[in-house]
């Protein structure tokens, strides 16, 4: 069931110099959410985008009634969201498309790629408490866009690589010696070259990979045809065969 | 109570509202947000002969008040929609509408018959103007010969309600909504989206993948409108009307310019409880004036 409501901004905490953290707040308590699921925003007091914007669910509070999504500043919307003040309004369509599958009992990897890290939090919460081995590994360009670091590192055994070398191992996430090691199940979000480089790594492992893919999208909810991608069962949306896929699924060339 | 039902041809509609083709899906994507049932109607998705893949991703590019889209007609084909959609869609209360598409007028007309045989699917609308597909497609709805021809051949094979959607791509709408009224078409409906582009300056590449695409969205409503206006006063038949609506008084613009009913299409996508929306706010207006039907309102413009 998808719903359509209206929610109070309540958190507005910056984490770096170009994102933030905003927690959101529903009158009503929340529908059950899954890890990689996401939420269709639009802003009904200015409405700085003509369309909604699609934005992960980085952490869910539910005895609060509260989302949490973490937001960078790119446009006109996101900029309106990093500068939010507390009581402001946003409308959400949620909770939408198909979320990570959750493992039990494995040791699993997730890897984050700058703010693609935004729908591994929750990943990780639901997937400690399905007494998994959690790996987490986190990159970036520089230490600045290493999000959310401790917060990860109390969920599972935290890796970090860095382009230039001034946090973690030095060079690309997809190079990190903790990638030598055996896993049952990698998760993986962040530009398209870097999930392309994972989902190499999981055939290689010959190990299952979920990738949560970004996308322009129009309605969110399967109408428009708009956020397609090419899977081996042809074009298929975004917003309701995936965000998330298994890198089985898509017609990549790896 | 102030009466919003109107009548297009044979079939009588609750109210003037319908959900527009390619925004509405095959409506199933929006019974988690309104009751189908409260609607005039909605149109489905564009069917052809053959399934479809649709255009190369980009499709899709948001610009000032509108969005451009170049979808190009993704779908399963309409032997898909018969054994699989229509069992979903039959039982509903309210007129479920096909949006036919071709690249040749076989192609039309075999979608069409297939569709005649269906008794819970009362009209047929006939694409002859989507601007994303190469062959076909809006090529029918941009000269009054090619309209004639396409709207002649569906007619003999089809005998429930025909609608011919018309293009806003051409010098004069009303040439076209003559030429297949001569035809037999039992209404039009009028706009589908503009051809329009966008380049991204730092790529120094187009936006979308077919470099043009369809214009949607407030943007468009003053030339929808426009046309809506100029056809109502060239043409006997009903006409839908559609380009940019939002709102119910968007919804009340188009009707006082000649429309019967009028579709919902972009607005959809912003809020999925648009239509339902928009038939609240008319009744709200019918009362407020004093007006007794929606009918009195249609063509009521005075100029």
């Amino acid at each position: 069931m998808k719903y359509i409501r209206d929610f109070t901004v309540t958190l507005v905490n910056p984490v770096n110099a170009n994102h933030t953290l905003l927690g959101l707040t529903s009158k009503e308590s929340l529908p059950g959410i899954l890890p990689g699921q996401f939420v269709q925003l639009q802003i009904p007091s200015s409405n700085p985008s003509f369309l909604r914007r699609p934005f992960s669910i980085h952490d869910v509070d539910f005895p609060s009634h509260t989302l949490y999504l973490l937001i960078k500043q790119v446009g006109k919307t996101t900029t309106f969201l990093c500068h939010a003040k507390k009581g402001d309004i946003v409308n959400l369509i949620f909770p939408l498309g198909r979320g990570f599958s959750l493992e039990q009992n494995k040791k699993v990897l997730l890897a984050g790629g700058g703010c693609g890290v935004a729908p591994l939090l929750y990943l990780a919460r639901c997937l400690q408490k399905n007494h998994n081995d959690i790996y987490i590994l986190l990159g970036g360009r520089t230490r600045e866009d290493i999000l959310e670091a401790d917060v990860f590192g109390q969920l599972g055994k935290l890796y970090i690589a860095t382009e230039d070398g001034s946090r973690g191992e030095k060079g690309l996430i997809t190079l990190h010696s903790v990638l030598k090691e055996s896993f049952d199940f990698l998760y993986a979000c962040g530009p398209q070259p870097m999930l392309k480089a994972m989902a190499a790594i999981a055939r290689e492992k010959n190990i299952p990979c979920e990738v949560s893919l970004e996308n322009n999208m129009a309605c969110g909810i399967g109408a428009c045809l708009c956020c397609v991608t090419e899977t081996v069962r042809g074009n298929e949306c975004v917003c309701t065969e995936g965000p998330v896929f298994n890198t089985r699924e898509l017609k990549w060339p790896i | 109570m102030a009466d919003l039902t109107v009548h297009i041809g044979s079939l009588t509609f609750k109210n003037p509202v319908l959900a527009a083709s390619g925004t509405f899906g095959y409506g199933i994507e929006y019974t988690d947000f309104i009751d189908l049932n409260q609607l005039g109607g909605f149109v489905t998705k564009g069917t052809t002969l053959h399934p479809r893949e649709g255009n190369p991703y980009p499709r899709m590019t948001e610009t000032p008040c509108g969005m451009l889209n170049a979808v190009g007609l993704q779908n399963k084909g309409v032997d898909y929609f018969i054994a699989h959609i229509y069992p979903r869609i039959r039982d509903l209360n309210t007129h479920v509408i096909v949006n036919v598409s071709g690249s040749s007028i076989d192609e039309y007309v075999a979608v069409a018959a297939k569709l005649n045989e269906l008794d819970k699917i009362p009209a047929i609308e006939l694409n002859i103007s989507c601007p994303n597909v190469k062959e076909g497609g809006m090529a029918f709805g941009t000269s009054c010969e090619s309209a004639s021809q396409v709207t002649r051949a569906v007619r003999k094979v089809y005998s429930r309600l025909l609608i011919v959607k018309l293009s806003p791509n051409v010098t004069d709408i009303t040439e076209i909504a003559r030429s297949v009224e001569a035809e037999g078409a039992d209404a039009l409906s009028l706009v589908n989206t503009l051809l329009g582009m966008a380049i991204d300056i730092r790529r120094r590449r187009p936006v979308l993948s077919t470099v043009t695409g369809g214009l949607s969205g407030p943007a468009i409503k003053p030339v929808a409108l426009r046309m809506v206006w100029q056809t109502h006063k060239a043409v006997k038949i009903p006409i839908i009307g559609l380009g940019g609506i939002m709102n119910a008084a968007d919804a009340i613009e188009f009707i006082l310019a000649g429309a019967t009913a009028i579709q919902a299409g972009t607005a959809n996508f912003i809020n999925p409880r648009s239509c339902i929306e928009i038939i609240e706010g008319i009744h709200e207006y019918l009362e407020k004036e004093n007006i007794k039907t929606v009918k009195d309102l249609c063509g009521s413009l005075q100029c």
